[in-house]
């Protein structure tokens, strides 16, 4: 066997790469959740933020436009989850299946004319004599914009979600929507707000694919990192940072099983794959063994419809 | 992308009433296409796609073709040949390897259309043809260029899946690279997908990240292109010229080339001559071509590339000439001994020289 071809420093820096779009739209699904509301359209949020980015984009030639598009456009296609499930009381877990599906099949729509597109690229920062300190200049400092971005998105809803009022707020809606209602707090508003939130992270997320990790236009081509994204919030149990440690494993499982391939190593590549989705099932057999899940536990009220009683 | 094919499934359902009854003579022949991706794809499909074109262009109102995009191999591409079938088609071309067990099944249901697989071995109804191209061909002569190019004597391949058509790329492409440059060196990553951008991508930036400064691919996206033009590699394009995607960095792309081999056949229906063949075209026949050599390849190598294609093409030199041993030294061809097409189309092995395992 023979590592030493792999570079430690260019691996985590690769990494933090590859966990970006999962990340991001892992930390608005935690929101989501946080919120009471179970959005199992992740997948189909992050295609479409992927297609309308690519799309405003190519048109603009500017790629920050274009992540503000997906942003709108996740938002916009969690919005009919949320008048689905808010409002017109719809299953959540059938509605969010629904929502990836349509996703999928809405953007491979929108897409057409874009397959085969080169898009504006998007320049990495540049932090002068900090990118060339050894070690940790690659590993911090020679990124795009938006892995920046991600942490920062990790930091402010951690502390939103902590030390501010409307953070608390939404919290109790999430953990008790009756008692959060009888307290005078607009449970539906609280979570239509975090549906929306919630789909403007995973069109960002779909467009750090389409727009900068891969860059182009395919149909699919989020292929699965929205099932893992919601993998990953159950493994983060709900909390930001554990979430920015989760999305950093499963990235880097990801890209030392390419990077142990490309030494010449034979890595059991299913298992890898599987890897992240056993981790998760993992996570929730312990959550359910009763003590443990104090401290793990879930929001009280996710994924039950709320009606206001009288 | 089951959705679409869905959709499309049931528009062929609703067609079916109205071609149902006997075909008048005067009738357009009906020709269908599977792909396994989308046509817009800028590799595989796609360079079947602009041959479907070129004979549509070619025939013009005699043949009518159609086809449906995104089928999964498997009991998705049985379903949309028996659509094919029923909604009329007289013949339909099946473009890649996994739909091999469903051409097969369907094809003894359906016995007056006329079936051809690309890249499949099955054979198992008398209207079940088989065509296949050499890309081997393509790649040694790539794999020489890589070799005569390369500066870390690393080179990356990105592979798909284990099977007998991209090991003998491999071996074929590793093979002339050594020859040009003994101290070379292949690391292959297997993608486990044809098309799968994101992945592609990401293995990419891993070969560069180990030293690769040129990267070679059997996956269709042009994601590993663009990867490298923004990392400085070296690579090749896949199936059609990809250069507009790494105008920098594209040195050449072996391109596939269908369009003769389709006007031919379809050809051969309309006259009522077709019969099921096997057929393994190559480089002589005009089935595997190559794009523009970029500029940055030096005019000796280049030279030496065109004079590699010539041989090919005159049926002078064969890629996998003797001696060749396998990986474990064992010996495979004999000095001056040409590879019989069987242990090609069965390869499982690497040659002498690679390192890392072949999958299982």
């Amino acid at each position: 066997m023979d590592f030493s071809s792999i570079n430690p420093v260019v691996l985590i820096a690769a990494l933090m790469v590859a966990a970006t779009p999962i990340l991001l739209a892992a930390i608005g699904e935690l929101v989501v959740e946080k919120a009471g509301v179970l959005n199992l359209g992740v997948e189909g949020m992050m295609i479409t933020g992927a297609v309308a980015g690519f799309a405003v984009a190519v048109m603009t030639r500017n790629p920050y436009l274009g992540m503000l598009a997906a942003m709108g456009g996740g938002a916009a296609l969690s919005l009919i989850f949320g008048i689905l499930t808010q409002l017109l009381k719809a299953n959540q877990v059938a509605s969010g299946l629904a929502l990836t599906l349509f996703g999928l099949g809405f953007s491979a729509l929108l897409g057409q004319g874009y397959v085969g597109v080169v898009p504006p690229r998007t320049a990495k920062l540049n932090f002068g004599f900090l990118s060339d300190i050894p070690v940790l200049g690659p590993i911090l400092f020679r990124h795009d914009p938006m892995v920046y971005l991600s942490i920062l998105i990790v930091a402010a809803v951690w502390y939103w979600l902590k030390y501010t009022r409307s953070g608390r707020i939404l919290r109790a809606v999430g953990e008790n929507h009756d008692a959060a209602h009888a307290l005078g707090y607009h449970v539906l508003r609280v979570r239509i707000l975090a549906i929306m939130f919630g789909g403007a992270c995973a069109g960002l997320g779909g467009a750090y694919l389409s727009l900068i990790r891969v860059p182009q236009w395919t149909e699919g081509m989020t292929a699965g990192a929205g099932w893992i994204a919601l993998a990953l919030v159950v493994f983060a149990s709900w909390r930001p940072w554990r979430a920015l440690l989760g999305a950093y494993l499963f990235g880097g499982i990801l890209v030392l099983q390419l990077n142990l391939q490309a030494a010449g190593i034979r890595v059991p590549v299913e298992y890898l794959a599987m890897s992240p989705y056993l981790i998760t099932i993992l996570v929730l057999v312990i959550m359910s063994s009763g003590r443990v899940r104090k401290s793990l536990a879930a929001p009280g009220s996710l994924g039950k419809p709320f009606h206001a009683a009288g | 992308m089951k959705r679409r094919t869905l959709l499309a499934a049931s528009a062929f359902a609703l067609g079916l009433s109205a071609v149902a009854g006997p075909a008048l003579a005067n009738d357009p022949l009906r020709v269908g296409f599977i792909y396994i991706g989308p046509p817009g794809d800028f590799g595989w499909t796609y360079a079947h796609d602009q041959a479907r074109l070129a004979a549509q262009e070619h025939f013009g109102d005699a043949v009518e073709t159609f086809y449906v995009e995104n089928v999964p191999e498997g009991p998705d591409a049985e379903r949309i040949l028996t659509q094919m079938a029923l909604s009329g088609a007289d013949m339909i071309f099946a473009t890649s390897f996994g739909y091999g067990p469903a051409v097969n099944a369907i094809a003894q249901r359906f016995p007056d259309v006329a079936f051809e697989h690309a890249t499949g071995y099955m054979q198992e109804a008398p209207n079940v043809s088989l065509y296949n191209a050499r890309f081997y061909e393509g790649r040694a002569v790539i794999g020489h260029i890589a070799g005569r190019m390369t500066e870390t004597n690393t080179i990356g391949y990105i592979a798909s899946f284990p099977i007998p058509e991209v090991i003998m790329g491999i071996n074929a492409a590793y093979l002339h690279a050594r020859a040009a440059n003994p101290d070379v060196n292949f690391r292959v990553v297997w993608a486990y997908s044809w098309f799968d951008p994101a992945q592609e991508a990401a293995a990419a930036e891993a070969l560069i990240d180990q030293g690769a400064d040129i990267i070679m691919q059997h996956t269709d996206s042009t994601a590993p292109l663009q990867v490298a033009q923004d990392r400085g590699a070296l690579a090749f394009g896949q199936a059609s010229d990809m250069t507009q995607f790494a105008p920098d960095v594209h040195l050449t792309a072996i391109i596939d080339e269908w369009t003769p081999y389709y006007i031919k056949r379809i050809q051969d229906r309309l006259d009522g001559t077709w019969e099921a063949g096997d057929s393994w075209a190559g480089i002589p026949e005009g089935e595997v071509t190559f794009a523009p050599f970029n500029e940055r390849i030096p005019a000796d190598v280049r030279a030496e590339a065109e004079a590699m294609i010539e041989s090919i093409r005159t049926g002078e030199y064969h890629p996998f000439t003797g001696p060749i041993n396998r990986q474990d030294g064992t010996p495979w061809l004999a000095e001056g001994e040409v590879a019989p097409d069987g242990d090609l189309l069965g390869m499982d092995f690497y040659v002498e020289g690679m390192t890392g395992d072949v999958p299982n």
